[in-house]
């Protein structure tokens, strides 16, 4: 029976399945971090139970870090209590852990498939909602509670109910300036928030194809932000040219075996979908969020919407609770709204790839003087190379802060945050209420379309407007 | 985890869509080691109007003198969204919420619930609004049976579906670790089967 990419890698990790009981399934990779381990350890040594497999458990430190010093107390003294416990729970439960200032340090999605720790095929999970991002390398990957985490260290196994599956299909090829961001934001604004809620989302089609693995980790990152439990990308030829050679990949002949057991992960002709939905690559254009979900979003050319434009009474409360939270006005052109903040970094847009398009953007170009923005790194190899290919220094000459790596001001743990009123230009993954400080307005966005903000003020049309000096005093 | 079979409780409607785990459990909250202390902090940016949670929002639902006491949370579409910490839940927990009801939940966090013994009652949208009606502005008890799958207000009843296995969970309130590690020959077998580079 032709089958999808997803049932396959269910059947693969399939231990248990018998009436009455949640099936059992294999864990192949364990992720985790400061904030959602330390009461799943707890739980360990309350029960006096071993970390089964701790080889497959790797840790990082990232969600509260200072991104101005590697000092452990350099961001508080909660922080440094959450991040000291991690080194002692990897410690005391034989877990290898990348810490402060380690040279593999990093965000804990960006860190995994960087060191070749994502493989395809595999079942990743972490304490983290994002995790979806490691589906880009056809691996099923997703986020998981504390509790969930305890269950892993302590079986390296998870109970997890069968999802439903959706293809999402994106043809023909996307203009050029259109990033994977875009791609992905564009599809949330078609599903709506909760549009792939208990699905396992498939992305494909010929834009998708072609984009790099780090285009295609933006997009699966997101899959959480429209519901989905996971997003997938069947691996290619480039899913296996990105990993080769890395630290922790295989090699010799097991790469040989790996490779070809790799190609056999795709969804097979025929292969029924519960779900559907096919958009045009040459119909997506640039995005930028205007509410406080990822769905909320629009066009760079278009307006802020009115809740009248909502049928669903439920729709039309949220775009009125939205426009209040985000003081907006519905009918305000795009480009005419101001930030004052911008921030390029979190594990949506911080790879080498993100520092690049954003730079070609920057060069040449001042930042607005009303506009504070920073560029924060994914992790310390990104951060390195950036420096190496002079990336940094156009950041820093345009009038940037670059600093170091961590999950920073997409989620506000440590002493980045905005403050009340602050209208920030984010390529991070969400827009929620508080989500970067309370009281705080975050917009949604392409790493090129930030940097392009950073610049002008407010947010700019690149395919009908040049960066010119006209826009450093608009 | 304790034990859950029926349970009757103040309902409090809380009518926003998509209320995500930001909104529940704001992140400076979330750097403690253990799993209490996060109860005074549920919903704090619309529950306090200062940084500090002095002074109580006298508008958010969950302030008013009629909900005081509340177990049941009412709510709209994808209650739960976004991140997947377990400090969501248990913040709603330590408040007092022994169940949450709402058209649809996101499923980290519908998961997260059912680990700690919070009980997620999927209804159907017009359900919901049936019991928003019957909740707004009126001090409601709520009569949840976990083994009939029921909820009741008043003359009202609604029946929800839910996982055998998970419901055997709650009921039992079982230790899923120690209930997984008594399958340890399985997993073992399994690891044999693995390829050498896995």
């Amino acid at each position: 029976m032709a089958t999808t990419l997803y049932e396959k890698l269910w059947q693969r990790h399939l231990i248990e399945e018998k009436a009455g009981e949640t099936p059992l399934i294999y864990v192949d990779r364990h992720l985790i971090h400061e904030v959602t381990s330390p009461q799943a350890f707890a739980n360990l040594k309350f029960h006096n139970r071993p970390v089964r497999r701790p080889e497959r458990t790797i840790a990082t430190m990232d969600h509260n870090i200072s991104t101005r010093s590697v000092a452990i107390d350099a961001a508080g003294d909660g922080a440094a209590n959450q991040l000291r416990t991690l080194e002692k729970n990897c410690n005391d439960f034989g877990i290898k852990l990348f810490g402060m200032g380690h040279k593999n340090q990093g965000i804990v999605h960006v860190m995994g498939p960087e060191l070749g720790l994502t493989l395809p095929g595999q079942v990743i999970v972490c304490g983290d909602s994002h995790t979806a991002t490691h589906g880009a390398f056809g691996a099923l990957a997703f986020g998981i509670g504390t509790s969930e985490v305890e269950h892993v260290f302590a079986t390296q196994t998870l109970r997890q109910t069968k999802a439903k599956t959706m293809k999402i299909e994106v043809t023909g090829q996307v203009a050029p300036g259109i990033s994977a961001k875009d791609i992905i934001l564009a599809i949330i604004g078609k599903t709506g928030s909760a549009g792939a809620t208990g699905y396992v989302v498939e992305y494909c089609g010929q834009a998708i194809s072609a984009l790099t693995m780090e285009q295609r980790m933006t997009i699966c990152n997101m899959s959480i932000e429209f519901g989905a439990k996971a997003g997938l990308i069947a691996p290619d030829q480039t899913t296996f040219d990105y990993i080769e050679g890395r630290e922790y990949a295989p090699s010799g002949d097991n790469w040989q075996a790996a490779v070809a057991d790799w190609q056999s992960l795709k969804t097979d002709d025929g292969a029924e979908f519960d779900a559907v939905l096919t958009l045009k690559g040459e119909d997506i254009k640039a995005q930028v969020t205007w509410g406080t979900t990822p769905g909320q979003v629009i066009e760079v050319d278009g307006i802020v919407p009115s809740p009248q434009d909502f049928s669903d009474p439920v729709e039309q409360e949220s775009c009125s609770k939205a426009l209040a939270y985000m003081g907006l006005t519905a009918g305000t052109k795009i480009t005419d709204i101001p930030v004052n903040k911008v921030f390029i970094g979190s594990c949506t847009n911080s790879r080498i790839e993100d520092l690049r398009a954003a730079a070609a953007i920057v060069k040449g170009h001042k930042v607005s003087s009303s506009v504070d923005a920073i560029v924060v790194p994914g992790s310390y190899r990104v951060r390195e190379q950036a420096e190496r290919e002079g990336l940094a220094q156009i950041f820093i000459d345009a009038g940037f802060e670059w600093r170091l790596p961590g999950c920073s001001m997409c989620l506000g743990m440590n002493d980045d945050r905005l403050a009340e009123g602050d209208r920030c230009a984010s390529t991070s993954n969400r827009n929620f209420e508080g989500r970067q400080g309370r009281g705080s307005r975050t917009h949604l966005v392409s790493p090129e379309m930030a940097a392009a903000a950073a610049i002008a003020g407010h947010f700019v049309d690149l395919s009908t407007t040049a960066l010119s000096t006209s826009a450093l005093d608009a | 985890m304790e034990k859950f079979t029926t349970h009757q409780g103040l309902v409090v409607p809380l009518d926003v869509a998509n209320v995500d785990t930001d909104q529940i459990i704001p992140k400076q909250f979330l750097q403690k080691t253990e799993r209490v202390g996060f109860g005074q902090h549920l919903f704090h940016d619309w529950r306090y109007l200062d940084e500090h949670g002095l002074e109580n929002n006298p508008e958010f639902i969950l302030n008013a003198d009629r909900y005081q006491g509340a177990s049941i949370l009412l709510a709209r579409e994808n209650f739960g969204c976004g991140s997947s910490r377990e400090h969501a839940p248990w913040a709603l927990q330590e408040y007092g919420f022994k169940v949450i009801v709402a058209p649809s939940f996101a499923d980290i966090f519908y998961a997260n619930c059912i680990n700690i013994g919070i009980v997620p009652v999927k209804l159907s949208e017009a359900e919901i609004e049936q019991l928003f009606q019957l909740t707004n502005n009126a001090e409601q008890q709520m009569t949840v049976n976990l083994s009939e799958q029921t909820v009741t207000v008043a003359e009202h009843s609604f029946t929800f579906s839910l996982d055998e296995f998970h419901k055997y969970c709650l009921e039992q309130g079982i230790d899923s670790v120690g209930w997984t590690l008594n399958k340890l020959e399985l997993i073992e077998a399994f690891e044999r089967k693995l390829p050498a580079w896995q």
